[in-house]
């Protein structure tokens, strides 16, 4: 060996000069950094082009046009018998009411000066949306004391003349569409003009429910929104305490045998499973043997919970992992029960950890859509849910879902609607996330 | 012990909830199917919860053959009440519903809905027959008496009065009814019309050549489509080449961006197709459960809000949305009003 050393030539080094094999190294190294750069870089942009066209098709759903103005609503039509009962009252259809309504808007537009040049007074109410007839008529039956009086009218504008001033619709397409017609356009405008009509915040999008086809000015996601709402409760009364107990026994109490490991093993499978499996397994459990009713949020609920379980259990399974058995040991040693270790020790110090892993199921789950299409989520629904508990059986929709079904509607309207919907349910998660985080940075332990 | 206590609780009261859901029942109308009824069904399900003491019917979309499979699964409050559907019921379909103990349904018919070719609207218009469609399309040709890959790949190699555009057509995956009526009043009837029907039947037998006539080319020409219009817009906005199949109300909200191609000279509208004119179109129905009746509040009414004049009749807003209205309508009332069944 030493002759060997000393027979070979010394390899010169310097720090100052770097020879080949480091500067190869130190390139790889460069490389390395360039590509991790490149790819953060290719996420970024992603995330920012993402967020770019949901939120420049989208933003604008938060805002729609109004027309504002004062009628008289005659009660010789409204209220023929002059009983003021609104049983009597609901006779009276929405079409009735389009055309008080259209009497309104004639004189209104009269009264600003402004001269509807080539649209007739018979379909003047075609700037108004079709919605603007049934909300007249629900606030007058609520309240028959309004007929015979001056009323201050708050109508939602025709989905294609909020459009208009969104920049949707042009004069030039106008003239080639159905719905629309360049004169209207131009008495919008003048009614803008006057003060009659303006665009402003829209809190309908977030309150009102859907709405059919004819008038995607009115839909809103209130439905949804309870539905999602409803959903989550029930994925958080099921899934945390099964989650949590199943991970507790596994965890501290469960023998180590085949028959554990078997189970361990299939809770990471189930993990797996895509999110449509459950849907399958809901219709054919819930629906076809239990007899839930369809669209209904508990149904959704107890599918959501098929799914999130896994989630919660390893989440769990690794915040008890990670209390020292220091604790544990020290909590035995001065005499207390295994139980009063775990749920007086263990359990506490574990909490952060579960409730991060609870959450960020929870988020998991409230933007799913494959398993709600099964079991009849994906619907029409405009009347919304009762309260809990007897409102988890009402129909609902859900956020994924509304937005799912918006895409697939006919009037480019709803483009935008699904965009802000989309904006909404990133709101939520967005909320979530910060909730699991704050959890965390707040309660977290480190040994 | 605080922990334990919250769980039993909230477990308690999933059981009370449980208990309370068998105890309520389903207060509104369930509809289910096709989703080419759907915007028409939301129309009327609007219109009916806000002019009616009764709630808003849910309205559910997945296609007529999975509504009808829902509808089939059996009597009860579980199952929809409606089936919506853009081709009528089958056979075996009806075999399920008898062995479910689903047999009285009533066939509502609520107008007619046109099939219309649109391309972008920037390019050249289109002036079609069934025939140019079946040569273009078709997966195989009779050439110099012989079936060869379609070889056409403009539409003026198909016909020489159409322009030079590649073929790219976006058509009805098989999932959707609209596919049904495509294969049967376009390929088909083109097949028919050019002739080549009799000599596919010469060359083989007429099973054969059934088949042969509505098999659609599969080298990336023809497109299906298993989503919903709204797809197949898209597909045209991301290649104006296109040409896509769709429905008479959908083209009618997307006029700004579709031109639409006429069908043997006619320009396919209301008044076309109620007229017979224009060739490609197809009854609308759905189908009701009569054993509902009388047990889910306000269905009957809403069937008879369906197909009431101030909704279906020709200047009610289904027709204002494209749907073709019923000559027939009277007749279709007079038979909701007895509950006929089929």
């Amino acid at each position: 060996m030493t002759e060997r050393t000393a027979g070979a030539t010394p390899r010169r080094t310097s720090l100052m000069q770097l020879d080949a094999r480091t500067k190869s190294r130190n390139a790889a190294e460069a490389r390395f950094k360039a590509y991790g750069l490149g790819a953060i870089t290719i996420a970024l942009l992603a995330l920012a082009m993402l967020m770019f066209s949901i939120f420049s098709t989208g933003s604008s759903a938060f805002r729609q046009t109004y027309a504002t103005f004062e009628m008289m609503l005659p009660a010789e039509t409204l209220d023929p018998k002059g009983n003021r009962d609104p049983a009597e009252m609901a006779k009276v259809t929405t079409i009735g009411y389009q055309n008080v309504l259209r009497g309104g808007l004639i004189e209104a537009v009269r009264s600003a000066g402004i001269v509807p040049d080539g649209v007739a007074d018979s379909d003047i109410t075609g700037i108004l949306s079709p919605e603007a007839a049934a909300d007249l008529r629900n606030r007058v039956l609520a309240n028959p004391e309004l007929v015979g009086t001056v009323v201050d009218i708050d109508a939602l504008a025709h989905g294609r003349i909020d459009g208009y001033f969104k920049g949707r619709v042009t004069m030039q397409s106008a003239e080639r569409d159905g719905n629309i017609t360049p004169q209207r356009l131009q008495l919008a405008q003048a009614m803008t003009d006057n003060g009659l009509m303006a665009i402003r915040f829209n809190w309908g999008f977030v309150t009102k429910p859907d709405a059919s086809d004819q008038r995607p000015e009115a839909a809103g996601l209130g439905v949804a929104i309870l539905g999602s709402l409803y959903m989550m409760l029930v994925v958080l009364v099921l899934a945390v305490p099964i989650g949590v107990a199943a991970s507790i026994y596994l965890e501290e109490f469960a023998p180590k045998n085949r028959w554990v490991d078997v189970i361990e093993v299939n809770i990471s499978n189930l993990a797996a499973v895509p999110s449509i499996v459950f849907g399958i397994l809901g219709l054919a459990i819930f629906i076809n043997f239990a007899h839930l009713p369809q669209s209904a949020p508990i149904v959704g609920g107890l599918v959501l919970t098929l799914m999130t379980v896994p989630t919660i259990i390893i989440s769990t399974r690794a915040a008890l992992k990670a209390v020292p058995p220091s604790i544990r040991d020290a909590a035995l040693g001065i005499g207390a029960s295994r139980m009063q270790s775990v749920f007086h020790h263990v359990l506490p110090l574990a909490m952060p950890g579960i409730l991060t892993g609870t959450i960020l199921g929870l988020a998991q789950a409230l933007g799913e859509t494959a398993p709600l299409l099964l079991i009849g989520m994906v619907a029409f629904v405009r009347d919304y849910p009762d309260a809990p508990p007897a409102g988890l059986f009402d129909p609902a929709s859900a956020l994924p879902v509304q937005i799912y079904n918006w895409t697939q509607r006919a009037d480019p309207a709803f483009v935008e609607r699904a965009s802000g919907a989309i904006i909404v349910l990133l709101a939520f998660l967005l909320v979530m996330n910060a909730i699991a985080i704050i959890l965390r940075r707040r309660f977290e332990r480190r040994w | 012990m605080s922990f334990m206590k919250i769980t039993a609780s909230g477990l308690a009261i999933t059981v009370a909830c449980a208990a309370a859901a068998s105890a309520q029942s389903r207060d509104q109308v369930q509809v289910a199917g096709s989703s080419t009824v759907l915007p028409y069904a939301t129309i009327v399900a609007e219109s009916f919860g806000e002019n009616f003491d009764f709630p808003t019917p849910v309205v559910q979309s997945g296609g007529s053959s999975a509504g009808l499979q829902q509808f089939c699964q059996g009597i009860g409050e579980n199952t929809p009440d409606i089936a919506n559907s853009s081709r009528l019921i089958r056979e075996s379909e009806i075999a399920t519903c008898a062995e479910n103990g689903v047999t009285d349904i009533m066939h509502v018919q609520i107008g007619y809905d046109g099939i219309v070719f649109a391309s972008d609207i920037n390019g050249p218009e289109f002036a079609f027959t069934p025939a140019d469609i079946y040569k273009g399309l078709a997966a195989q040709l009779v050439v110099d008496g012989e079936l060869v890959a379609n070889p056409n790949t403009t539409w003026n190699e198909v016909n020489p009065d159409l322009p030079e555009q590649p073929i790219i057509a976006f058509i009805p995956g098989t999932k959707h009814g609209t596919r049904e009526v495509f294969e049967e009043k376009v390929l088909a009837a083109g097949c028919e019309e050019s002739g080549a029907m009799e000599e596919i039947t010469a060359m083989s037998d007429e099973d054969t050549a059934e088949a042969a006539c509505v098999a659609t080319r599969t080298d990336g020409r023809s497109v299906d489509i298993d989503g919903d219009y709204t797809e197949t817009l898209a597909r045209i906005q991301s290649d104006s080449n296109g040409i896509g199949v769709f429905g008479l109300s959908f083209y009618e909200n997307n006029m700004n961006t579709l031109q639409v191609a006429t069908m043997s000279g006619v320009v396919p509208s209301t008044e076309t197709i109620a007229s017979g004119e224009y060739p490609v179109s197809r009854p609308l129905q759905f189908y009701v459960k009569k054993a509902h009746i009388g047990v889910i509040p306000g269905l009957k009414e809403f069937v008879e809000f369906f197909v009431s004049d101030d909704m279906a009749g020709p200047n009610g807003p289904l027709a204002a949305y494209g749907l073709v209205s019923d000559p027939e309508l009277a007749a279709t009332q007079a038979a909701v009003e007895a509950e006929e069944t089929m």
